[in-house]
């Protein structure tokens, strides 16, 4: 696969570390019920066919850490922003 | 030696260039031009190989990278190269090559008795015969299997030439270099495009080469010529012979092989023999042609039996005659051409038979035998074609003498690339053969690769693929004046196998699979093609069933009874041909597997003559040997003695650094560390702890804070990597809106850890004099930049062994100077240098974790590390190292051990088990993480986690290690083995 960063430009995967769900958020640990909610986003992932948005880091390059929509069926690339959020 | 097959006149071979070479110990002579294939050819050398299963004898089938018969192991010694198809090996001078599969000699092999018990030896016969017991086939069916089937011998020793991984970008990357594919390349290339044209051949042309085409008037191969010189003189257009496009991935990536200098015998120096390539590519136009196949009939895969297109190749090209007497078996026009240029050639044809009823009308002036409706249904002759069995329509049977059989059973258009992304081939009734599918984004499928067999639509093809593919990366169409050439259309009727055959009729025939092995599979039930497949072996030999998979598909829906689209067919996976594992790993091989990090101070441990040992991709002083010394344990009792007793000096750049800096880089500490860091003064270094969001100990070290909101922090060797990829997670995905940034300086600053009562004295003599190094001025935990002579250097009082000790870093570049400055400074002290067996050691007997306890599976509870874990801020891992699991008392905690007889020896990895009770996993209590021989006690001293551990301090149990037979009664002891008070650490 190639990645297009958005900082770099198309990169080879071998660049990058793949990391996972992208649309898990860290939970408030001062919340009611917050260990559950921790197992849940520690352990508990979706593993959908078609689109789904995944965090890489580009550790090979810019060190970016990035949401790639990628179609898990067709390793189609839709769309690469910064988790950070923000453009260049 | 001349060679009596070789045409007097005609072909692209060099006959002022004659070559040398031997195959099977005999000496021939061929030409420069020629493959393996072509010189066999040409001195009349029929038989080549033996079959993989029945032993069978075999001669060259194709002239190509589908060959399936001809496999040889090329070379000797070290360069052995088995199953080489000698259709695709270039000749040089010197050539040796030898037939493979055959015992004792290739016209006398004992393996073929195997042909006579072949009704024992049918589809499936490994499965039904090698049953059970299971260890059986271990010890006596494998091997015996393996010896009678088999295919070349690999060289045994190491390959003595290299190879290199190499990357290309461009616009439009085309496969192929027949006419389509230079239409292709020129289309694209002169529309400005980044070109590359790839082809496997040595020469350019393609078909072009074997046929006797005109395009605009001209010989085909004049044609070419014209065509490369363009190509050549366009500045962005790459022609890279000898090159295979071996597979497609995702995103227009391109993986090829470049056989740089297998047409050499040896490769000149520094120079590869093989490269594999990845090339990136916007839009690629595939343009490989197409495949001719065989019909199935009885025999048909005697020496002499040969693709009716080889029989043109060999003829045209490299004027090698198959035979004297050649005899053509077609159910399409094109194999009347061959007829036509055996004709031409001055080959005497004795028949064409052709299966369909009506033949082509422009061959008829030839004044050949003709036999219309007809069909082959038996070969004669053993090691050679001697004659054929032709039956009519009517079932009368003639009998046809004849040397070679030139058979052509239709094209099928190589498709196999179109698929390697999961796109599926479409049956085209019409041609009789599968086409393109969905093709993988970007590649544009041009020529007989997408079906269109005549000349002029491969051409035509060509242009119109090379520039929609130059448009589609933003280039202009180029003004194209279209060449003129043929354009008869080949009629086919579908003919897959003779019925009245009485003999074996091979469909697979590097595998041995017979239209009735088909058959059979089918009525046992396995007629879905990809349990064919397995069941059989179709198709599942080094040349992946290009001459066999179609045909054997369709025979299976014949059979079966069904549409072949309705069969459909098995995958199609990279790589097209067999690909080298050199050209897969380049360079990368033994020591430079991968690449080695070395100390700032590595040179000067060289020369000190240290042993050195890996640490992840460092390379760190082990221990430094003195002579006398009798082993490692000597010196390493030496190494810490005198650090103890004096001073010792120890490289510690391979820890991981990272500079943080910001507003709230104090803040994001805290949030990474289980302990708190915005506490921490200006000037100071603190022990910090890592977790894990699942509540593990990930890693530790110190962090020191250089002004407010600058900080430094040391990672563990092993994890620095990992820990930087962490902190930009929880910075960039977690907590984005915090005023932070980071950057690894583990490459940037060389830092040597200086320990022992007399390392205050040592620093002394190297720092800056105005630096004020007193207990008090600068006291445990200190951290401050200083001058050592002109460089500016960050002196960290830190200590891992236990002694008194500092950490100087100086930029990289000073390394080597300040491991000899130190050293320098020691000398008055007795200084010594110590590796990291030492540096173990004195961690061990100090009771501190390093990477054999921070294995990923404890929590900081279960290091003794509870303490760090604040209670009053958030931090990564805090919320799941509460689960009430992590917490169970019974979970084994760290504690020290010693031998009851001090005398023992200890060993990491040995597990816990009561004393009295039975060696069972359900009393396993624990294990042993780190030992050492401790040179201050004089004895075995170990860490390690044990059930209760802490509470359990005096008790003894057994330390059991069965696979080094160890078994040592150990007592429970606090893990500070060494100085318990600390007293040390202030000199
Ligand atoms: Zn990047």
């Amino acid at each position: 696969m190639r990645i297009p960063c958005p900082y770099c430009g198309p990169r080879g995967n071998d660049e990058f570390i793949y990391l996972g769900d992208a649309t898990v958020r860290r939970p408030d640990p001062q919340a009611l019920g917050a260990s559950d909610a921790f197992y849940e986003y520690v352990y508990l992932r979706d593993n959908p066919s078609g689109l789904h948005q995944e965090l890489w880091y580009h550790g090979g390059g810019c060190r970016s850490w990035l949401v790639v929509t990628r179609n898990t069926r067709t390793h189609e690339i839709s769309d690469v922003t910064f988790a950070a959020g923000g453009k260049l | 030696m001349n060679a009596p097959h070789r045409l007097a006149q005609g072909g692209l071979i060099d006959r002022a260039r004659p070559l040398s070479f031997v195959f099977d110990g005999q000496a021939y002579a061929g030409c420069a031009g020629d493959t393996l294939a072509s010189a066999l050819m040409a001195n009349g050398v029929k038989l080549v190989g033996r079959s993989f299963k029945y032993h069978r004898p075999r001669g060259i089938l194709t002239a190509g990278s589908d060959e399936p018969n001809a496999l040889v192991e090329l070379r000797t010694g070290p360069r052995r190269e088995p199953n080489t198809r000698v259709t695709t090996v270039e000749l040089y001078d010197g050539l040796v090559a030898a037939s493979q599969n055959r015992w004792p000699s290739l016209a006398f092999d004992i393996g073929a008795v195997n042909d006579w018990l072949s009704r024992f030896l049918v589809a499936g016969f490994y499965y039904k015969t090698f049953m059970c017991p299971a260890k059986f086939w271990e010890m006596l069916y494998e091997p015996l299997i393996r010896r009678a089937a088999g295919l070349g011998r690999a060289a045994g020793a190491g390959d003595p030439d290299h190879y290199e991984k190499a990357f290309a970008h461009c616009d439009v990357l085309v496969i192929g270099g027949g006419p389509a594919g230079l239409m292709a390349a020129l289309a694209a290339g002169r529309a400005g495009a980044r070109v590359i044209l790839a082809d496997e051949d040595f020469r350019l042309g393609g078909r072009l080469l074997a046929e006797r085409y005109e395009i605009d008037g001209k010989p085909g191969t004049e044609w070419v010529a014209e065509i490369e010189a363009e190509l050549a003189s366009l500045p962005d257009v790459r022609i890279m012979p000898r090159t295979t496009v071996t597979s497609v991935f995702d995103h227009g990536q391109y993986g090829a092989v470049e056989r740089v200098n297998d047409h050499l015998p040896v490769p000149p120096e520094h120079e590869p023999r093989q490269r594999g390539w990845k090339i990136v590519a916007k839009r690629a136009v595939l343009a490989a042609g197409a495949l001719e196949r065989s019909i199935a009939f009885g025999n048909n895969d005697r020496p002499g039996v040969m693709l009716a297109g080889a029989v043109r190749a060999y003829a045209n090209r490299y004027a090698a005659a198959p035979g004297r007497r050649v005899a053509v078996f077609t159910n399409n026009d094109d194999g009347w051409r061959t007829a036509a240029d055996a004709h031409a050639a001055g080959i005497e044809v004795a028949a064409v038979i052709d299966s369909r009823a009506e033949p082509p009308a422009q061959f008829a002036a030839l004044g050949i035998e003709v036999l219309t409706g007809a069909q082959v249904s038996h070969v004669h002759g053993g090691q050679g074609v001697r004659g054929i069995d032709v039956v009519d329509a009517r079932g009368r049977l003639t009998k046809i003498d004849c040397d070679v059989l030139a058979v052509s059973g239709g094209w099928n258009p190589a498709v196999h690339l179109t698929c390697h992304l999961g796109g599926k081939p479409v049956w085209s009734d019409n041609l009789a053969a599968f086409t393109p599918g969905a093709t993988p984004p970007g590649m544009h499928v041009a020529g007989a690769a997408n079906g269109a067999l005549t000349l002029a639509e491969c051409l035509h093809a060509g242009v119109a693929a090379g520039a929609m593919a130059a448009v589609e990366c933003g280039f202009p169409i180029a003004s194209f004046m279209m060449p003129s050439a043929e354009d008869e259309a080949s009629g086919v009727t579908a003919l897959w196998h003779v019925e009245e055959s009485r003999a074996k009729a091979f469909v697979d025939f590097q595998n041995d699979v017979t239209v009735e092995d088909i058959a059979l599979a089918n009525r046992e039930g396995f007629s879905s093609v990809e349990h064919l497949k397995r069941y059989t072996t179709l198709g599942m030999a080094t040349d992946q069933g290009k001459a066999a998979n179609v045909t054997g598909l369709a025979i299976l829906a014949d059979v079966s009874g069904r549409a072949i689209a309705e069969v459909g067919t098995t995958t199609y996976r990279p790589p097209y041909v067999p690909v080298s594992f050199g050209a897969m790993t380049g360079h990368h091989r033994s020591r430079d597997f991968r690449p080695v990090r070395l100390a700032p101070s590595h040179q000067w441990a060289e020369e000190q003559g240290a042993v050195f040992v890996e640490a992840g991709a460092w390379l760190r002083a082990q221990y430094y040997p003195r002579d006398g010394e009798k082993d490692w344990l000597e010196t390493v009792n030496r190494e810490v003695t005198a650090t103890r007793a004096s001073v010792g000096v120890c490289d510690v750049s391979t820890l991981g650094k990272i500079e943080i800096e910001g507003a709230d880089a104090a803040i994001f500490l805290d949030r990474v560390y289980t302990n708190t860091f915005s506490s921490l003064p200006v000037g100071k270094s603190r022990y910090g702890l890592m977790l894990r969001e699942d509540g593990f100990v990930m890693d530790d070290g110190t962090t020191s804070r250089l002004a407010p909101e600058r900080f430094v922090m040391t990672t563990t060797t092993a994890q620095a990597g990992r820990v930087m990829q962490h902190l930009e997670f929880c910075h960039q995905v977690l907590w984005p809106e915090l005023d932070v940034q980071m950057v690894s300086v583990s490459e940037q600053w060389a830092q040597f850890s200086i320990a022992g009562p007399r390392s205050r004295a040592v620093l002394r003599k190297l720092v800056d004099e105005r630096y004020d190094l007193s207990d008090k001025a600068f006291p445990h935990l200190a951290a401050k930049e200083v001058a050592v002579g002109s460089v500016t250097a960050r002196l960290f009082r830190l200590s891992f062994s236990g002694e008194m000790a500092y950490e100087l870093a100086v930029p990289a570049r000073y390394g080597d100077a300040a491991i000899r400055a130190i050293m320098a400074a020691g000398e008055e002290f007795s200084m010594i240098p110590y590796g990291t067996e030492a540096l173990g050691t004195m961690r061990i007997e100090k009771g501190h974790v390093a990477g054999n306890e921070i294995n990923g599976q404890l929590t900081a509870r279960d290091l003794g590390l509870g303490r760090m874990m604040s209670s009053r801020k958030d931090y990564v891992g805090r919320v799941m190292a509460q689960r009430p699991a992590l917490l169970e008392p019974d979970r084994p905690v760290l504690v020290g051990f010693r031998p009851a007889d001090r005398k023992a020896r200890l060993r990491a990895g040995a597990h816990f088990i009561p004393l009295g009770a039975t060696v069972t996993a359900a009393n396993d209590e624990g294990h042993m993480t780190s030992v050492a021989f401790s040179p201050m006690l004089g004895h075995w001293i170990g860490l390690g986690v044990l059930k209760r551990g802490p509470q359990r301090i005096g008790e003894r149990v057994r330390a059991y290690d069965p696979v080094r037979n160890g078994d040592v009664e150990v007592e429970i002891c606090s893990p500070v083995f060494f100085d318990p008070e600390g007293a040390r650490l202030y000199g």
